[in-house]
Parts: structure tokens; C-alpha cells; sequence
């Protein structure tokens, strides 16, 4: 409860506590596009049960006209429309804030405080009034409070309008009704309250190259355009919208125009390690082949992703994490899957992994990851989480080259074959450590054994040695041979460097790039780097040797990237420090701040 | 699987089939299996089978799990690309491979351990899926390979070669198929290729999952005294349910069964399998009557063989899914990506 009064126009943190199940999100939605098309940068956070109907349910909007759109847990107003988190909501806003809530009920006495100003509308009351039926009066209610924070925070009535129109182009009946709740909620409280707020929007011109999407739906969308053609999964809470956006995206722009039939497969399978199998045999084929999941679905796929590592079989895997272990809460946000993917499976294994830290991102690195599993032969990761996969993010608008061309890798087609005296599956013939594949059912030449078990070079079986160590020491080389190939990591350097230097991964970068703004702004030098891929690039150790302390930001109990890095380069181990921050949302830049305070002290770093 | 490469010697009076090929050159490497292992035999009728069909050997694709029935693959059709995977996961790499890659020839060869314990799940939903590919189960009721620990197909009361009993009931793998709607089951015995041949032909013909359960002996762990999947206990107690003979497309049908104790039923490529019934009342089309019958005949302690199941028409996995004939391997890059006119469009929708 900090007092805070920094806060204002197209400025402040907006939290809604409603019941899932009850139509809130879509409420939710329709008020966060509408502040994103007044031209303000925003970003929204949905904090939600592993549960269907009943419990209670969160919405965090950030308005931050500077554009920074990591969370932010400090509320000027908090919309309180479930009274079983009353005691918790209201505890909440910021002292000097405010309170929305349904004064259909009297508010009990043990949850008012007197720094805050109360602000009581009778949602519930007003749609009874105007809407008959149970159900569409629960919906309708949640229009109510979008038209009183209309009122409140000076929104734009047209824009609610022309949004409320589009999105109920074809039911005129509902778009009444809408209609009618928003200007139930606007007119009472215009009426009973002085409006605006002093917290409040004003239309300006600051999000018109951008657009407002998941990573999931950007990461599916990626995959479309990677000419992925095979998909399998089994459902798994925050991947689902994976897949969801790769059937919606698949079923707009790759129905075959003659047929009507579809140029893509996508299989529900039973479980994680037949999709993980899928993938293999469809990209076993020659087909890109992708599957989403989670971390309990990579932790049953690991025999197959070592299987797909040793054989050299190209195959794309997505984990948007969430919180573990085990099925841990399904519906927060984690980092903790980091050496999972790394290391997958038994054996001497190291993988391909590529980083997201937005849904930009997630459209980028979908496309490169196929392109780096079919280059490489091995298995690639995408690793995501649930804040980035689930939430609607403001991003600069997608863009792609119509003359990009898939990096399929070295496939002998049959032209090849036939003039080759004979083909050894696993021979580097030009020292890249990448031999060259061939895929079934184009030559009698190219055939050979895909196998998980000892073999030599020339692709046969063996349990000799040094057969076996030959191979497996060209894998290692292979990989590490992609630290130049993965996505570089994305470096902020102060001029004349600094001693402190923070790195972190994936969405933790928002936070850190704010925490970092506020530090130079108060002049203190901070560098900074992002990892976006693994294996390291040799630019990650070259940022730790050039730094006295370097601070290792993640979203992880057990310090999972500080370790890779320490296992992973040659740096000093007292050098790398760590911050951790695992309680499942999203990182905000106090946890930064916070954290980096001692570390700033013992380093005496300059202050102006 | 070791790796012992075959002598290629040419028999020159060895006929060849419509493409030119005899049936050495339907072989793999040598085998590696123990000498007298009944999957040796069943991958004799495969090379025997494949070659009658002249299928040309780069259009297979030949898959296991693991186990000495998984090693098999490498043994027939070299020059077939082979995918030897984990324990009981082959259904999804055979899956996975035939979404991509829908016009060729899948074959998939496992074990009773393979297909009935670890991949028990895969192998029910590769048959609901209706992958279209042969599945062979070689079936021997132990895991030869970790040296003869019981399996889920052992009878109860069979014995061990160490004389422990099994006391758990077994699961009959064509039970399961029908019951999960196979649209093509079949038992036979690895000691009877004349039976064999032409059901591995109708299999590979079949659109959808055809499934062979081969009694398969395992001559090291399993075909002593006591067991009821030996060569010899086999050998007593199987009983033709039904005689099948495969005409292939091109073949000319001469003889005209008039008597009706004959079906031939098309397949989805034009050729026609013919069903001639050992016993009067048996119905290879009703799924139940079928069901009810073995269980009957299993009750007596036989083992019914014959392809007891056959639904010929119906949809595999591309025909749910409403996949595009061609394979999608095949589908130019140009054709899957919608270019960046589309994906300004699309963002559109997303302001
Ligand atoms: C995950 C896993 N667990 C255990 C094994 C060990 N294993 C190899 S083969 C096999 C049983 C094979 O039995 P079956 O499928 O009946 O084949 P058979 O050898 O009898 O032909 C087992 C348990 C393995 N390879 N992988
Ligand atoms: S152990 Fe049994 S199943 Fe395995 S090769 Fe020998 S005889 Fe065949
Ligand atoms: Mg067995």
C-alpha cells in the first residue's frame, strides 16, 4: 500500500476482480483494445484459476503512456465486483486510489479504508432494472462497469461504440443490449460522481504501428508461415492456444481453393509422448512438424526428443511454461523449464533453444526455429511462458519478407541420389558436422535406419567405441556449431561501460528494461543483456568477463539460467549473482529494483 | 540390431516380378534373431509378400518399436527407409509419418510387449486414429529380448521357462481390435506361411489399419512344455477359420466360387481378397458375431486363425481429418506460406 500520486493522465494501473466463468473477459478485452485504440500504450494481465466457473478471476491493466508495459502491481483504481475477494482487492489500491464496486449490497464496514475514495454504483440493481434473465443480467453487469470507467477515466465513447458495432456486425440484438449496459454504467456514474478522475485517458497517437496479440497466437501464427504442415498435441494449459491459433490460422489460409480440403494435418493425440512421436515421423518425412506444450508434456517427451537428438531428426517443440513441478499452478506464470529443455532427455543431450520475450518474438522465433532444426537435424525448442503466451501484448506490427526462403538443410533429392555411388547417413563429408539426410520414398539409394540406438558414421548399428564416440562427438560439435545460428542476444550498453551488468531471458526483459531506465535516469550505469538462444554466443561470456558483477534476472526458484551460464562458459562463478522471482506472475520492476539495491551499495557504483 | 550385411549373389533364373525385381531383393541385412525364432519366418512372408505384390522397395516405410520382433525391419526390403524407435511408440512415428507423407507403404512390425504393455495406448489409438498401415504384432507372450519375462498376451496357466505359472489374464489383442473398430484383423501362425502371405498382402492392400497378430515363438524362452504359445502347442491347437486368397489388381479372376461359401470383397485400390469360410456359420463381416465366436472358440482352448475381420470401405486418418490428396511433403512452400499481404490483413484484426 504504498502512497503513490505520481499517477495520472494516460498514466496509472487498473486491476478488476470479477468471477470466472461470469463474461468477464470478454468485458475485459473490449476495454483494453478500446484504451489501445485511443492511441495509448497499454498492456493487460490476466490472472486466472485452473478452474472453470466460480472462482475468483484478475485483470490487471497498465496504462503507461512512456510505452513500458511490464506489470506493474501498484493499482490507482481497483474495479471490486467479487465480494469473496473484497478483503484482498481493496487492500490493494494504492493509498490516494480508488474503488469501484457493486453497491448493490452495502459494503460491510471491516473493508473500508478512509485513504481511498470509494466509488459505489449498483451494477447488479441497474441491470435488473433494464435486463430480464439471470444469465444475460451476470453478462451484462460486467458491460456496466466498462461504461462507468467510460465515465471515469474519460474513455472514448466512440471508439467502445465502433468496437461493440464490429464485433456484433451480424447480432443486432446483442449489440443493443451492450449498447444499453454501457450507458447504464456511464449515465449513473456522470450523475452521482465528479468525472473524470484525476486518473484518466486522453487520445494520442502513440500505439498506431502496433498490434495487440498473445505470444501463442503469434507463435501459431509463425509456424503457418514456416510452411509447418504437421501438428500434434495434447491439451495443456497455457499451450492450448497454440494449437487453437494454428487450426484458426491453418483454416483461413491453407484450405486447398480446388478441394476444399486442407494442406495441413493436425492431431489431437493422446497424450505428450505420441505427439512428441508424431512430430518425429512427420518430420521423419520431410514435413515440418511442430507440437506445443507445457512443462509436464516435455518432462513425457524426453525419450523421444533424445531419440529425435541422436538420430538427427529435425522436430520443433514449444513449452510455454508455467509453474512446476509437477502440475504446480497451471495458470501462473514460470521460468522453470529452462535446463529441462536444455538438457531433455537421458544420456549426453544438449538442444537448440530459442528464447521469446515477446509475441513478436514468438512469430520471429517460430519461423527460425524451424529453420534451425532442419539445418541442424535436432530438435529445437521454443521456450515461452504464460504470460507471454496467454496475455494480450501491444507489439510493433508483424512483418514479413515474401522472399524468405526456408533453410530446409542438406537433403539429397533424388537427382542427387542417383549419381552418388552411395549415400552413409551419418558422414560430415565437409567437416560442418551436419551429414546429409534423405527422406523416405524418394530413392532406393537414400534408405537407411533411422535408429535411437549405437551407430557409426555410416549409419549402422554398432556397440564398438569407438564407432559410437566418433558420432557422438560430432552431435556436440553440431550444436554448439549453432551458438552463431540462434537469435544474438540483445545487448544495452551504457557509454564507457559500467561494472554491473544484469542479464536475464525471455519476458523478464520488460521489467529489467524499466528497472534499468529508472537506475540511468538516476544516473546510475547499468549494462545489459538478453540471452534469446542456446547454445550461448560467444557474446554472453564476453559481456560476464567484461563486467565486475554481472546479476542474473530469472523467473526460477533454483537460479536455472545463472547455472546454464555458469555450465555453459567459461566465467568466474562468483561473478554471477541472481535474482529470482518464482511466485508466478508476471516480473514487475520493483522485484528489479529491489534486488539490485545491495549490489549497487557494495559496488559504490557512481551516482551523479 | 548388428549389423551383418548379406552376400549379394545374383540368381540369374530367379523370375522376376513386374518390376523387375526377385524376391532377394525383398531381403534386408541377415538376421541377428536367435536360429528358429518364429520372426524369422514371419519376415520371410513379408519378402515373399512384398515381392508377389511388386511393390517397388524406396515406396515403404518400415517401422518398430524395440524388442527382437522391433530388430525385424531391418531384415526384409533394404532398400526401404527403416524407423526403429522407442519401446511401444511406434504408432505415433507411424502417425506422425503419414500425415506428412500419405502414399507410401507403411509397415510397422511389433511385439507383444511392445504393442500390449509400454505402447498398450498407442497402438488402441493408432487403431481408433485408422492409420492406414499393416501392423504386425509378432507374438510370442514373453519379452524375448530382456529374456523372457512374461508378457500381457501370456494365457493363464501357461508356464515359464522357469516354471513360474501366470496367473493374470491374458489380453488377446484381436479382442481389442475389434472392440476399438479395426476395419481389417487377422491371426495367423509365423509356422504357416501359406496363410500368411496372402493375409500380409491383403494388409498391405487394406486402406486403414490392418492388424496381424502372428503367433510368433520364441524358441530361447517360450516354446517349452507348458507353454501356450510354443511352435508345438500352436501347431495342435490352431484352427482356420477362414481361407484367404488375394488377387491383385492386374490378375485375371479365373475361378468362379458359384458355391457362396466364398466372398471376395474389393479393396480400396481395385484388387479383391477373397474369403473362403472354414466354418458355415462364421460372418468375416459382423463385428460382433465375430467377437462372440472366438470367444467361443477360446473358451474350447483354440486358437482361431484366418483374416476373421474385414471391413473394406470406410475412412482412414486423412479421410476424418480432410487432408489434400496430395502428400503434404510434396505441398510447395509457396502454396503453405500466405506472404506478408495476408499478414498485413490478418493484423488488421488485431488493432
Ligand atoms: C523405456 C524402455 N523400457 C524398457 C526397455 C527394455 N525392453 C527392451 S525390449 C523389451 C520387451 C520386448 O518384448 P516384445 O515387444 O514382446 O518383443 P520380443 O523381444 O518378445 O520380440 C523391453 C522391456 C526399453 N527398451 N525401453
Ligand atoms: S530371444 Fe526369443 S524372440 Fe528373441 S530372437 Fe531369440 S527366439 Fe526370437
Ligand atoms: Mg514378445
Amino acid at each position: 500500500m504504498a502512497h503513490d500520486s505520481s499517477h495520472g493522465v494516460n498514466d496509472f494501473g487498473l486491476k478488476i476482480a470479477t468471477v470466472n466463468g461470469t463474461g468477464s473477459a470478454s468485458a475485459n478485452g473490449l476495454l483494453l483494445q478500446a484504451l489501445f485504440r485511443m492511441g495509448v500504450p497499454v498492456s493487460g494481465k490476466n490472472v486466472f484459476p485452473s478452474n472453470i466457473q466460480g472462482l475468483p478471476t484478475w485483470y490487471e491493466i497498465r496504462v503507461n503512456a512512456d510505452g513500458y508495459t511490464a506489470r506493474s502491481p501498484d493499482f490507482q483504481l481497483v474495479v471490486a465486483m467479487n465480494p469473496e475477494s473484497y478483503a484482498r482487492d481493496i487492500e490493494e489500491v494504492v493509498s490516494g486510489g480508488w474503488i469501484l464496486y457493486d453497491s448493490s449490497r452495502e459494503l460491510s464496514e471491516e473493508f473500508k479504508r478512509d485513504d481511498v475514495t470509494f466509488i459505489g454504483v449498483p451494477f447488479a440493481d441497474l441491470c435488473v432494472t433494464r435486463f430480464d434473465g439471470s444469465r444475460t443480467r451476470i453478462l451484462m453487469k460486467n458491460i456496466t462497469y466498462v461504461g462507468a470507467l467510460v465515465a471515469l477515466l474519460d474513455i472514448d465513447m466512440d471508439v467502445v461504440k465502433g468496437m461493440l458495432q464490429e464485433k456484433f456486425a451480424t447480432k443486432q440484438h446483442l449489440m443493443e443490449a451492450n449498447f444499453i449496459a454501457i450507458e447504464l454504467g456511464r449515465d449513473y456514474v456522470l450523475e452521482h460522481f465528479d468525472c473524470p478522475l484525476p486518473i484518466r485517458l486522453e487520445t494520442v497517437d502513440a500505439t498506431k504501428d502496433s498490434v495487440m496479440v498473445t505470444g501463442n497466437a503469434a507463435a501459431a501464427l509463425g509456424c503457418v508461415y514456416a510452411g509447418a504442415t504437421v501438428g500434434a498435441w495434447y491439451p495443456i494449459t497455457p499451450a492450448t492456444s497454440v494449437m487453437d491459433g494454428f487450426t484458426e490460422y491453418c483454416n483461413r489460409f491453407r484450405i486447398d481453393p480446388e478441394t476444399g480440403k486442407k494442406n495441413f494435418c493436425i492431431i489431437q493425440a493422446e497424450d505428450e509422448l505420441a505427439a512428441a512421436g508424431m512430430v518425429i515421423g512427420a518430420s521423419w518425412m520431410g514435413a515440418r512438424a511442430f507440437t506445443p506444450t507445457a512443462g509436464p508434456g516435455i518432462s513425457l517427451m524426453t525419450e523421444f526428443i533424445g531419440l529425435a537428438y541422436y538420430a538427427e531428426v529435425p522436430s520443433v517443440f514449444f513449452d510455454i511454461q508455467r509453474a512446476g513441478p509437477s502440475t504446480g499452478m497451471p495458470t501462473r506464470t514460470q521460468q522453470g523449464d529452462l535446463l529441462l529443455c536444455v538438457y531433455a532427455s537421458h544420456g549426453d543431450t544438449k538442444h537448440i533453444v530459442l528464447f521469446p520475450g515477446d509475441p513478436k518474438e514468438c512469430f520471429e522465433f517460430a519461423v527460425a526455429a524451424f529453420d534451425l532444426a532442419e539445418r541442424f537435424q535436432t530438435p529445437t525448442f521454443v521456450v515461452s511462458d504464460l504470460d507471454i503466451g496467454m496475455n494480450d501484448w501491444m507489439i510493433p506490427k508483424l512483418e514479413w519478407d515474401d522472399d524468405f526462403v526456408p533453410d530446409r538443410g542438406k537433403v539429397l533429392s533424388a537427382e542427387e541420389l542417383e549419381q552418388a555411388e552411395r549415400f552413409y547417413r551419418y558422414l560430415d563429408v565437409d567437416g560442418d558436422h551436419v551429414a546429409a539426410r534423405t527422406l523416405p520414398g524418394v530413392h532406393g539409394k537414400g534408405a537407411y535406419f533411422t535408429r535411437g540406438s549405437g551407430h557409426d558414421k555410416y549409419g549402422r548399428y554398432t556397440e564398438d567405441s569407438d564407432e559410437y564416440v566418433e558420432v557422438m562427438d560430432r552431435l556436440l560439435k553440431k550444436v554448439e556449431s549453432a551458438a552463431d545460428a540462434v537469435p544474438a542476444p540483445e545487448l544495452h550498453t551504457v557509454e564507457g561501460g559500467s561494472r554491473l551488468g544484469l542479464i536475464s531471458i525471455g519476458g523478464c526483459h520488460w521489467a529489467v528494461l524499466e528497472a534499468r531506465d529508472q537506475l540511468l535516469r538516476d544516473g546510475v550505469q547499468v549494462d545489459y543483456l538478453r540471452v534469446r538462444g542456446f547454445p550461448f554466443s560467444s557474446a554472453v561470456e564476453r559481456f560476464i568477463d567484461e563486467h565486475d558483477v554481472v546479476v542474473v534476472v530469472e523467473q526460477n526458484r533454483d537460479e536455472q539460467l545463472r547455472k546454464l551460464l555458469l555450465l555453459e562458459t567459461n566465467c568466474v562463478k562468483q561473478k554471477l549473482e541472481s535474482i529470482t522471482d518464482y511466485g508466478g506472475q508476471p516480473l514487475s520492476k520493483g522485484v528489479v529494483l529491489e534486488g539490485l539495491a545491495p549490489y549497487l551499495e557494495a559496488l559504490a557504483v557512481e551516482v551523479s | 540390431m548388428s549389423y551383418i550385411t548379406k552376400p549379394s549373389a545374383r540368381h540369374p533364373r530367379l523370375p522376376s516380378n513386374a518390376v523387375g525385381l526377385t524376391v532377394r531383393d525383398y531381403e534386408g541385412s541377415m538376421s541377428t534373431l536367435c536360429a528358429g525364432c518364429g520372426h524369422d519366418s514371419v519376415t520371410a512372408a513379408l519378402v515373399q509378400a512384398f515381392f508377389e505384390l511388386d511393390i517397388e522397395p524406396h515406396r515403404v516405410a518400415k517401422l518398430s518399436g524395440i524388442g527382437c520382433s522391433s530388430k525385424t525391419p531391418a531384415y526384409f526390403v533394404s532398400e526401404a527407409h527403416g524407423f526403429n524407435s522407442v519401446h511401444g511408440r511406434m504408432p505415433a512415428i507411424a502417425a506422425g509419418a503419414n500425415a506428412a507423407n500419405r502414399d507410401l507403404l507403411y509397415v510397422g512390425i511389433s511385439g507383444d510387449g511392445d504393442s500390449l504393455s509400454i505402447g498398450l495406448g498407442q497402438f488402441c489409438h493408432a487403431i481408433r486414429r485408422n492409420v492406414n498401415m499393416l501392423y504386425v504384432l509378432e507374438n510370442n507372450g514373453v519379452y524375448g529380448l530382456t529374456k523372457g519375462q512374461f508378457s500381457a498376451s501370456a494365457d493363464i496357466g501357461t508356464t515359464s521357462k522357469r516354471g513360474e505359472v501366470n496367473e493374470q489374464e491374458p489380453i488377446d489383442p484381436v479382442n481389442l481390435a475389434l472392440s476399438l473398430g479395426a476395419t481389417f484383423v487377422a491371426r495367423s501362425f509365423s509356422g504357416d506361411k501359406a496363410q500368411l502371405v496372402p493375409i500380409l498382402k491383403a494388409g498391405l492392400a487394406h486402406n486403414g489399419f490392418a492388424f496381424v497378430d502372428v503367433i510368433s515363438p520364441c524358441v530361447t524362452f517360450n516354446d517349452h512344455e507348458g507353454s501356450t504359445k510354443s511352435y508345438a502347442y500352436t501347431r495342435d491347437n490352431m484352427h482356420e477359420v477362414i481361407e484367404t486368397d488375394f488377387v491383385p489388381l492386374r490378375a485375371e479372376i479365373k475361378t468362379d466360387y458359384a458355391d457362396g461359401s466364398v466372398q471376395a470383397i474389393t479393396m480400396h485400390d481395385g484388387s479383391v481378397v477373397k474369403l473362403r469360410k472354414v466354418t458355415e456359420q462364421y460372418d468375416p463381416n459382423d463385428r460382433s458375431g465375430v467377437v462372440d465366436y472366438l470367444s467361443e472358440t477360446r473358451s474350447r482352448g483354440e486358437i482361431a486363425t484366418g483374416l476373421l475381420f474385414l471391413e473394406a470401405a470406410g475412412a482412414d486418418m486423412h479421410g476424418f481429418q480432410g487432408t489434400v490428396d496430395q502428400p503434404l511433403v510434396d505441398i510447395p512452400y509457396e502454396t503453405l506460406c500466405p506472404g506478408s499481404a495476408a499478414l498485413d490483413q490478418l493484423q488488421a484484426e488485431w488493432r
